[in-house]
């Protein structure tokens, strides 16, 4: 009979994809009008090149120490363990990096690559506004115009981060077009890149998109899994049984996930369950989707039997995304990863009691994999150890969870 | 070894141009905007008003190289219950009546790949559909339908954008047939205009690299631009203007006004005068 360790054993590492193709087994790829393909090709050359220059490296580390905050630290969670009464729970704290979330490893590094290609215009489509954050601080810093592309409902309920972007000096272009949401403004952004080949470069928010954005994105957030495997092995002198991410498009889980992906350690991806997997109102792609093609990837999406997008929906902004990034994809249907789904009201649940036995609020995201850090610590033993990844801080939520709990501020 | 179907309208209808030494008409609109029986009835009466050449817009939720005219008809079809399948039985229906101009189907690939393929390229053969364009399979994809289409005797027109250097050109143009589409501006349906001379260049560049015919897109909105576009083209191809007539004759429930067939076929009258003397 074929189990899953049958595919384990015929892989010789879960870490060398994806192919020359961009492909992670049939997932990937570069699905793009052909005015974008060359595009693509070129920032795939001048990735590769700049993965080979140790000033690129340096730079990076520069700018992700002095400027980020790195090494976020991993904190373990006393009190939390204790009232689970399992496992020993440990946050990667990358809520509290530079604008308070994942989002600006991933834009530090795309930035910079900009940089070396010569580029003078960026533009990126945010959700809920933390990625266009992230993007908007780094074009301050390195003085480049900035177009940021954000769901028009999304500006509406976001309207804090959409004033950090301005105050940064960037663009926010308002997104009528389809549903008004994410994926739209990943279409417009799109149309953007396809409209001004010369000078842009699109910096997309999460390991999606055609190749070499998974994995470009994906290396660019793999320093919080090559910190937490220098941090876990120091504090406990061994590795975490278990990891657990929320996970949207997937960048702050691959990051935490693909270091270990070759170690005896179990994953765990929480995908946002909305008001349930068997409603039509979730955002969990890989539970309640099937393999499509969509902005440049074959992947899971959320969709109709006719192969048209559905919209997503989540409590949380950043989990709304019909899609998933491709390696998730994989990793899923290798079974190397395993991926839940938490309701809205479960991941209310775990923010409140998040912000009482720990101090930390934290974003309505990684308050996801709480949740399901909740429901898995107590089944583990007590010496037995859970590094989850708080991707973000909660601070831009805090009218969304006083509306969800009825309160009026 | 790839075999064309036959008859194979698109070669005889360049053939057919040529003898008559003007320039096509390539005429957009999206399958089942605004609704299937108008959207029917008009694909019927574009040949008659002029158009040489039907493509039919596969309609799409997240359509991104399209502008917002072609975006907003692709959501005014799914809205009336467009679908892949009624795409096809529209072409079929059409082909009970019209054996001789050519329909290639535009589009993006999910909804053919939730339909699945290899039943799609049968059925799209069935249909009587003659080619494909689909915007987001560059040649790097060719084994997801390419391959298939064209083993099934289906055209794959290819586009070519100001992007495509020459290097990769060669490759572009390899699995090319029917014809040869090129883009004539880096961006999306329905905005900008490329200059004359820019388009001019463009088409001297491609002869050197194809015999097929080229049809030239993106941007034509009018006799004029038809006009001087074939000077040098084969074909031009008008989308958005078209699409945008259609909305110009909805009431405010996108439903049809009785004036739409009318009015539509009369702007397909003026930009065909573009192609004839």
């Amino acid at each position: 009979m074929a189990t899953d360790s049958d595919v384990t054993e015929k892989l010789e590492s879960y870490r060398s994809g994806p192919d020359e193709r961009g492909h992670f087994g049939i997932f990937g790829g570069r699905f793009v009008a052909e005015t974008l393909m060359p595009l693509v090709l070129e920032l795939e050359a001048a990735y590769a090149a700049a993965c080979e220059s140790p000033e690129f490296q340096e730079a990076f580390d520069y700018y992700a120490e002095h400027y980020i905050g790195r090494p976020s630290p991993l904190h373990f969670a006393r009190s939390l363990t204790e009232a689970l009464g399992g496992a020993k729970v440990y946050f990667k704290r990358d809520e509290l990096n530079h604008t308070g979330a994942h989002k600006i490893n991933n834009t530090l590094g795309q930035i910079l690559l900009a940089r070396r290609m010569g580029k003078s215009r960026i533009i990126a489509e945010t959700g809920a506004g933390q990625h266009g954050v992230a993007t908007a601080t780094v074009c301050a810093l390195f003085d480049l115009p900035c177009v940021v592309y954000m769901g028009a409902t999304d500006i509406e309920r976001q309207a804090p981060n959409v004033f950090r972007m301005k105050l940064l000096g960037a663009e926010v272009i308002p997104v009528t077009s389809g549903t008004g949401t994410l994926k739209d403004a990943m279409n417009d952004a799109l149309r953007d890149w396809v409209a001004n080949v010369e000078d842009t470069f699109y910096i997309i928010g999460t390991v999606a998109g055609p190749h070499p954005y998974p994995a470009m994105v994906r290396d660019f957030q793999s320093v919080i899994g090559r910190e937490t495997r220098e941090q876990i092995l120091s504090a406990e002198g061994r590795l975490p049984d278990a990891l657990v991410a929320c996970i949207g498009g997937g960048s702050n889980a691959m990051g935490l996930f693909h270091p270990f992906l070759d170690d005896p350690v179990r994953m765990i991806g929480v995908e946002a369950g909305g008001l349930g997997v068997d409603t039509d109102k979730h955002a969990a792609s890989l539970t309640g989707g099937r393999p499509g093609v969509l902005h440049g990837n074959r992947t899971y999406l959320l969709q109709n039997d006719d192969g048209q997008i559905n919209d997503a929906h989540s409590i949380s902004a950043g989990l709304d995304y019909p899609g998933i990034g491709p390696e998730h994809s994989w990793l899923h249907d290798v079974g190397r990863v395993e991926y839940v789904s938490v309701t809205d009201t479960e991941a209310l649940d775990a923010f409140q009691m998040c912000c009482q036995t720990e101090g930390i609020i934290p974003a309505l995201e990684p308050a996801h994999a709480l949740a399901h850090v909740r429901k898995l610590a107590p089944e583990l033993q007590k010496d037995q150890i859970i590094v989850m990844n708080m991707c973000g801080r909660g601070d831009k939520d805090i009218f969304t969870v006083a509306d969800a709990l009825g309160i009026d501020l | 070894m790839t075999s064309q179907i036959r008859p194979d309208r698109l070669a005889d209808t360049f053939v057919e141009l040529a003898k008559m030494k003007r320039g096509g008409l390539v005429t957009f609109i999206t399958a089942g905007d605004p609704d299937p029986t108008t959207s029917l009835a008009l694909m019927k009466r574009l040949p008659q008003s002029g158009a040489d050449i039907i493509e039919l817009g596969m309609p799409f939720s997240d359509p991104m190289a399209d502008g917002p005219a072609i975006q907003a008809a692709s959501l005014r079809a799914l809205k009336q219950g467009a679908s892949l399948s009624q795409t096809l039985d529209m072409v079929s229906e059409f082909r009970t009546g019209d054996q001789r101009t050519p329909v290639i189907l535009m589009g993006y690939f999910n909804p053919i790949y939730q339909y699945g393929t290899t039943r799609f390229v049968s059925d799209a053969v069935s249909a009587g559909v003659d080619g494909l364009i689909l915007v987001d399979l560059p040649v790097e994809e060719d084994d997801e339908l390419c391959d298939p289409a064209r083993t099934a005797g289906l055209h794959w027109i290819r586009l070519v954008t100001p992007t495509t250097n020459d290097k990769r050109l060669a490759k572009v143009l390899q699995s090319a047939s029917g014809f040869v589409y090129h883009v004539s501006i880096a961006g999306i349906t329905g905005t900008r205009s490329a200059s004359t001379d820019s388009i001019d260049d463009a088409i001297s560049r491609l002869r050197a690299h194809t015999a097929l015919p080229l049809a030239v897109g993106f941007g034509i909105k009018d006799p004029a631009q038809v006009r001087a576009v074939t000077a040098s083209a084969d074909a031009a191809v008008v989308g958005s203007a078209i699409v945008s007539e259609i909305k110009n004759n909805l009431d405010g429930q996108d439903r049809p006004l009785p004036t739409l067939l009318d009015n539509v076929c009369s702007l397909v009258s003026k930009l065909a005068s573009g192609v004839r003397l």
